[in-house]
């Protein structure tokens, strides 16, 4: 599996990132997690607010920090 | 007494919060109206306790109707339209987009990347920090409802005429490379918009008034500080000399001094309701927090990372003259509100 954080450094983005791994971690999942700071990368996936959260390829969230428990119902 | 009254004395202006003050005030300290002290504590209390409570209230209803706005979907609303109307759209739509000076980069490159042409974004940009439905029913409650009518529209009107102007001024060549790169090599696919559930809107909306509270307690704290001050510590004429009618340059200097400071309204407003009671100018007033909310450093560094400077300059040039322009033009007709 594979999990990109889109943002651009900004603090919510460093907490969505945090709440990712422990989410991860807690659910023992196999997965690479990756950040992506770089504008034109993160408007490619076709959102504007950020954090966004984009699980193999597919965004499934933006503009909002989801708690890790958030995060392990969608991995789940 | 009509309903319309009523309300606006009873939520708006709360009057109730204001005897409410001066109770606890006479009551704990042995101090009333004829009292220094006590006016300056009373300003400073009621002032504080009805913003705090008004900016609960409005930014969570605020955010609820933002939350049917995200900026991806006014991105796709804005494709349709060009011209003024565009203008006019974008500047309608930046009162409800949410928006802080912290997105302005990503709502920048996304309008220019979607191929939005840098009028609709330059309206969108100056609409957005100056006029919303918070900072309308704010001013409804501290500066009656003629002069947040006249602030929501001028407002507007600016927005749409600095628009209009970059656009006639051909700076399309003043973009940073790199943004032009990004629009070069975009793809036509629009953005996504993920759907909300009633929940999540609410969860969303309590937590931008927890987000917004956090960001700007310190700012209202000063301004309600600063609007004490004027309210009861600095002499009349003093204020009179600075920011009367009779001195001609009253709202040049109110603009200039409001430029680089980055507050948003909640924080101006004590400021304004100060001197207001002092006899400064209506259009002084609506100069100081239109350059307060419009334009601040924080902001130029921000719009500094996507345009090149000829272009920022011009930004500023339009908005600072329009606002003082605005600011001349109300205090001529003051008569009217």
């Amino acid at each position: 599996m594979n999990i990109k954080i889109l943002g651009s450094g900004c603090p919510s983005c460093i907490k969505l990132e945090k709440h990712t791994q422990i989410a991860v971690k807690e659910l023992n999942l196999e997965a690479s997690i990756e950040k992506i700071t770089d504008f034109e990368q993160i408007m490619s996936y076709n959102v504007m607010s950020t954090p966004a959260l984009v699980i193999d390829e597919k965004v499934i969230s933006y503009g909002k920090v989801l708690s890790p428990k958030q995060i392990k119902e969608l991995l789940a | 007494m009509n309903i319309f009254n009523w309300f606006n004395e009873t939520f708006l202006k709360m009057t109730w919060l204001y005897d409410l003050v001066w109770k606890i005030i006479t009551g704990l300290f042995d101090l009333d109206s004829s009292d220094q002290i006590g006016n300056i504590l009373h300003f400073f209390l009621y002032d504080t306790i009805k913003i705090f409570i008004l900016l609960g209230f409005l930014i969570f209803l605020i955010s609820y109707i933002q939350s049917f706005f995200p900026p991806e979907r006014t991105t796709k609303i804005l494709k349709k339209y060009k011209g003024i109307k565009g203008n006019i759209i974008g500047a309608l739509l930046g009162t409800i987009t949410p928006f802080c000076s912290c997105s302005s980069i990503p709502i920048f490159i996304g309008f220019t990347r979607a191929g939005l042409p840098l009028e609709i974004t330059f309206s969108f940009l100056i609409s957005s920090p100056l006029v919303d439905l918070a900072s309308f029913l704010i001013l409804m409650s501290f500066l009656g409802w003629k002069i947040a009518l006249a602030y929501v529209v001028v407002g507007l009107i600016l927005a749409v005429i600095g628009g209009t102007l970059i656009d006639k001024m051909k700076m399309e060549k003043y973009l940073q490379d790199y943004v032009v790169k990004i629009r070069e090599n975009a793809t036509n696919e629009d953005m996504i918009i993920l759907g909300m559930s009633q929940k999540e809107r609410v969860t969303y909306s309590f937590d931008q008034v927890l987000d917004i509270v956090k960001r700007v307690w310190l700012y209202i704290l000063i301004g309600v500080g600063i609007g004490a001050a004027i309210h009861n510590v600095i002499p009349q004429n003093v204020i009179e000399t600075i920011l009367g009618e009779k001195n001609p340059f009253s709202v040049l200097i109110a603009a200039v001094v409001g430029i680089p400071m980055y507050a948003d309204i909640f924080g101006t407003i004590p400021i304004a309701e100060a001197l207001l009671g002092k006899g400064v100018g209506v259009g002084t007033i609506l100069a100081f927090m239109m350059a307060v909310t419009a334009l601040s450093l924080p902001s130029m560094v921000m719009l500094g990372k996507v345009v090149k400077k000829e272009l920022l300059f011009t930004f500023i040039a339009i908005v600072s003259t329009g606002i003082i322009i605005i600011g001349y033009l109300f205090n001529l007709f003051e008569f009217i509100i």
